[in-house]
């Protein structure tokens, strides 16, 4: 199993800068780096969280980011309430997670293929309009929190304390996800994805695997959500807008599909990229500069095509990383 | 004793009769042969005898019980397990994982997400001994997409073996066989009467009159005659049926 | 709640179904015969909108302002399909997801720089600005306008689908691909006039939307997500269930709006129906859409296959 190919030597390196990136950023006086590195490990729980049932069982939800807003409403209204602790935002979140997600996935799987990727779609969208309809949480303009979760334990207020605790969770899911891959569980989602009838076939209560998954995919979701809220401290309809679950897709497949730390490589990649972009200044003639800083969606939005039709492993897999998931 | 009754089965396809009133009766411990020529609903009739296909009409009885309605997941425990005609295998996996993951399939308690698969000794056991079995130990780490056709056969093969059914449905299971790998899978094949019962669906007649204790001829959905090898061989209806239809292995 | 108010929002109701119906059409063929998911569909139905409002200010004629969007329109989507979507086809559709959302981000980006990020109107044409009298009350003629054009569409659509010969190898298409690509028959030609076809009907859609919706860059998305609802409560693949669909969700969606806080209010008391009116009417139809996948999950006028 200790094949060191060069995707395991960028996957230890990217988890030591990670881990250390709080200190060099105070060493060197940037502690912006310390939030916008919070941002990408928060969206890179969201991809590993899908990739299980994406990359691991075949389902395309193009409607993850609901769940993002499911746990960052639960921070938001607990907050509106006057309910600051941090254990209490987080059991809501899961009890609500749970209940959404069983009765959504529940629906959705009754479609297979190209429904199953439209239904998603539209029921992120419905939750959209209902978290829009939340006048008291200002609706469209979102609502911002009067403080962050309480943990007594720990002080969420202090941003490095937060990214700890966002990488401690991050690290903490993709341990959990590297044993269930390879547990009974994962390997029959696994066997789900690649022969589904062939499943049923050998006795596998296959609908009620898939829906597990779902479950459990959307659960790190939800807690991406609560930690994007208290990262901004703010919450907001937009966290589970059509264009973020495609975002977290995307950061799948450019990082690696159906291997654990691809999507990781994928958030960092893409929200790096985003950042390089929105504040483009290299010094190039004329107006590209700025052209590029105003419209770094285009530039983005051309990529994304690029990686649908060119990338086939990921940038993980194209340094070799990995035992792939069956493909 | 009957491991398997069939009264009355019908399915209709729109305006198509796939199935037309079958009858079929297994006896405990026999290998039993259903022949018949190409588009007689020899498939059909073995999706709806394993469950992924709903009759219109009729009955299916294991051993007394009705398992007519029953979906095929569910079946697969009650005892009825089938192989397919075109190799339905995991490439993904290696020989040794695909028996597992049939063997886990059996066994049930997937609703495990710590321990790893690998490691649980008595499943690993299980399937050696069943790769064994089937003449496949020295492929056991081999992953499925680097196997040849005729070890997947045998793959296929042991997979079914492993949910351990009563009633075991092979759907041409020698299909694509060069000869010599058909004597195996014969051989093979022979070596499991008293195990399980098996309802087997084939094109080769060699094998079908070196395996068979019972043969059923379908045609149009129906069975036209049943008996041993000897007199379906002698039959003058089932030889008009067959006139000019019987085939050969590549 | 007058008689008059409720049949004017049955109207509108229908006329929201027709546009649905414009879009549904041609998304759900090109689903059904190249099971290609087109997320970029609603960029056409944009392009379209922004095509009649820039020819009409350049021409002040909206019969020029229609055909041009209409023409640009189906040439975007035949360009698109030869450049870009045909290589799709034989993908995982995860990568027809991805490449047509890439699409939407470009497509929003080069109206925001052309057009910019300010919605721009397109006013009625004169000749229908008024009101038409229907069973004794005023409706407005443009509104009318829409659903009658629509209406002809669908018959004309009906009338190719089912009694031409190009029709009868769309639906057989949609029904199994492979076989009618065995049988010799030019299937790239045929995908490429399915989605241009789809593209033209979106740009159409586009033209008549536009004098009532504000055209901005990223107007599409909103209605291809109610354009994914129809076609999955309709039946992928089925341009009867586009119809029916299109119809129901448009009506459905219309009515619920204007009438659901009204009857909460009645039952409920005050705050809770202020709350929970424009919850509940926003998610009507994703909950009708629910509901028919849960009774009957290859929706209400599912397309045999072979």
């Amino acid at each position: 199993m200790a094949r060191y190919t060069a995707g395991t030597v960028a996957a230890a390196a990217l988890i030591l800068l990670l881990a250390l990136a709080p200190v060099i950023a105070s060493l060197a006086e940037q502690p912006f780096y310390v939030t916008l590195l919070s941002r990408m490990m928060i969206f890179a729980l969201a991809a590993v969280g899908l990739n299980l049932i994406l990359g691991y069982g075949g389902m395309v939800s193009f409607g993850h980011a609901l769940y993002i807003g499911v746990g960052a409403y639960a921070v938001g209204i607990l907050n509106f309430y006057g309910i600051d602790n941090g254990y209490a935002h987080i059991a809501a979140a899961l009890v609500c997670g749970t209940v959404i997600a069983t009765l959504v996935g529940a629906v959705c799987l009754r479609a297979s293929g190209i429904g199953f990727i439209m239904i998603t779609l539209a029921f992120a969208q419905m939750f959209y309009f209902l978290a829009i309809s939340f006048k008291q949480l200002g609706g469209d303009d979102g609502y911002g929190l009067t403080s962050r979760s309480d943990f007594k334990l720990f002080d969420l207020s202090d941003n490095t304390v937060l990214y700890y605790v966002i990488f401690f969770v991050l690290l903490l899911v993709l341990l959990a996800f590297s044993r269930l891959v390879e547990a009974p569980f994962g390997v029959a989602l696994r066997g789900c994805k690649e022969n589904e009838r062939r499943m049923r076939a050998m006795g596998f209560a296959t609908w009620r695997i898939k829906l597990t998954a779902y479950v459990l995919s959307a659960l790190v979701c939800v807690l991406a959500g609560v930690l994007l809220a208290n990262l901004t401290r703010f919450v907001s309809p937009s966290y589970m807008n059509w264009t973020t679950s495609g975002d977290i897709l995307l950061m799948i497949v450019l990082g690696g599909l159906g291997t654990l730390i691809g999507p990781v490589f994928g958030a960092v990649a893409w929200l790096a990229l985003e950042e390089i972009l929105s504040s483009f200044d290299l010094g190039l003639p004329g107006n590209a500069d700025a052209f590029i800083r105003d419209h770094w969606a285009i530039v983005l939005g051309a990529l994304v095509i690029a990686v649908a039709l060119y990338l086939k492993d990921g940038l993980y897999g194209y340094l070799g990383g990995g035992r792939k998931a069956a493909s | 004793m009957t491991a398997l009754t069939v009264r009355g089965l019908t399915k209709f396809f729109g305006g198509i009769r796939a199935t037309d009133g079958l009858d079929l009766d297994v006896d405990s411990g026999d290998i039993h042969a259903i022949i018949g020529p190409n588009g007689a609903g020899k498939t059909t009739l073995i999706n709806q005898l394993s469950g992924e296909l709903n009759p219109t009409a009729g009955v299916i009885r294991l051993d007394d019980v009705d398992v007519t309605h029953v979906p095929i997941h569910r079946r697969v425990h009650l005892g009825i397990a089938r192989s397919y005609q075109i190799t339905s295998v995991f490439l993904g996996f290696t020989a040794l994982e695909n028996v597992m993951l049939a063997a886990q399939g059996q066994r049930g308690k997937t609703f495990s997400f710590w321990q790893p698969v690998a490691r649980d000794a008595p499943l690993v056991e299980r399937a050696r001994s069943l790769l064994a079995r089937v003449g496949l130990d020295d492929a056991v780490h081999t992953p499925v997409s680097a196997m040849a056709h005729g070890a997947r056969r045998q793959l296929e093969l042991a997979m079914t073996l492993a949910l351990q059914p009563k009633v075991m449905l092979l759907d041409e299971p020698m299909a694509g066989m060069s000869r010599h790998e058909s004597e195996s899978m014969v051989t093979l094949l022979k070596s499991l009467k008293g195990v399980c019962s098996i309802v087997l669906v084939e094109h080769d007649m060699d094998a079908v009159f070196a395996l068979a204790d019972r043969i059923t001829v379908v045609v149009y959905g129906r069975s036209i005659a049943t008996g041993t090898p000897k007199s379906i061989r002698n039959d003058p209806s089932v030889r008009a049926a067959y006139l000019g239809d019987e085939e050969e292995p590549a | 709640m007058t008689l008059a108010l409720f049949f004017a929002q049955l109207l509108n109701g229908f006329q929201l179904g027709v546009l649905l119906f414009l879009l549904s059409a041609g998304l759900t063929l090109v689903l059904g015969i190249m099971r290609f998911i087109n997320l970029a569909h609603g960029s056409l139905f944009m392009v379209g909108a922004y095509f009649a409002v820039t020819t009409y200010e350049a021409t002040q004629s909206f019969v020029l302002a229609g055909l041009v969007a209409i023409a640009g329109a189906l040439l975007l989507g035949a360009a698109l399909e030869r450049t870009l979507i045909a290589k799709l086809y034989s993908r995982d559709h995860l990568y027809q997801v991805l490449a047509t959302f890439g699409l939407i981000l470009v497509f929003n980006e080069l109206a925001r720089i052309i057009w910019g990020q300010t919605p721009i109107f397109l006013n009625v044409p004169d000749v229908l600005s008024g009101t038409v009298n229907l069973f004794g009350f005023e409706y407005p003629a443009y509104r009318f306008a829409i659903i009658t054009v629509g209406l002809l569409v669908g018959v004309a659509l009906y009338i190719v689908i089912h009694r031409t010969r190009i029709g009868m190898l769309i639906r057989a298409g949609a029904s199994d691909a492979e076989m009618v690509a065995a049988l010799g028959v030019n299937i790239r030609l045929i995908n490429t006039a399915v989605f241009a076809a789809a593209a033209a009907l979106a740009g159409v859609a586009g033209v008549m939307a536009a004098p009532i919706l504000s055209v901005q860059p990223g107007m599409g998305e909103p209605i291809l997500i109610l354009t994914l609802v129809v076609i999955v409560t309709g039946g992928i693949g089925s341009i009867r269930g586009a119809f029916y669909g299109a119809l129901i969700v448009g009506v459905i969606d219309t009515i619920g709006r204007s009438f659901l806080p009204a009857i909460l209010r009645e039952v409920f008391e005050r705050s809770v129906a202020q709350a929970a009116g424009p919850a509940v009417s926003s998610m009507l139809i994703y909950l009708l859409m629910a509901v028919v996948l849960a009774l009957r999950p290859s929706g209400l006028f599912p397309v045999k296959h072979g």
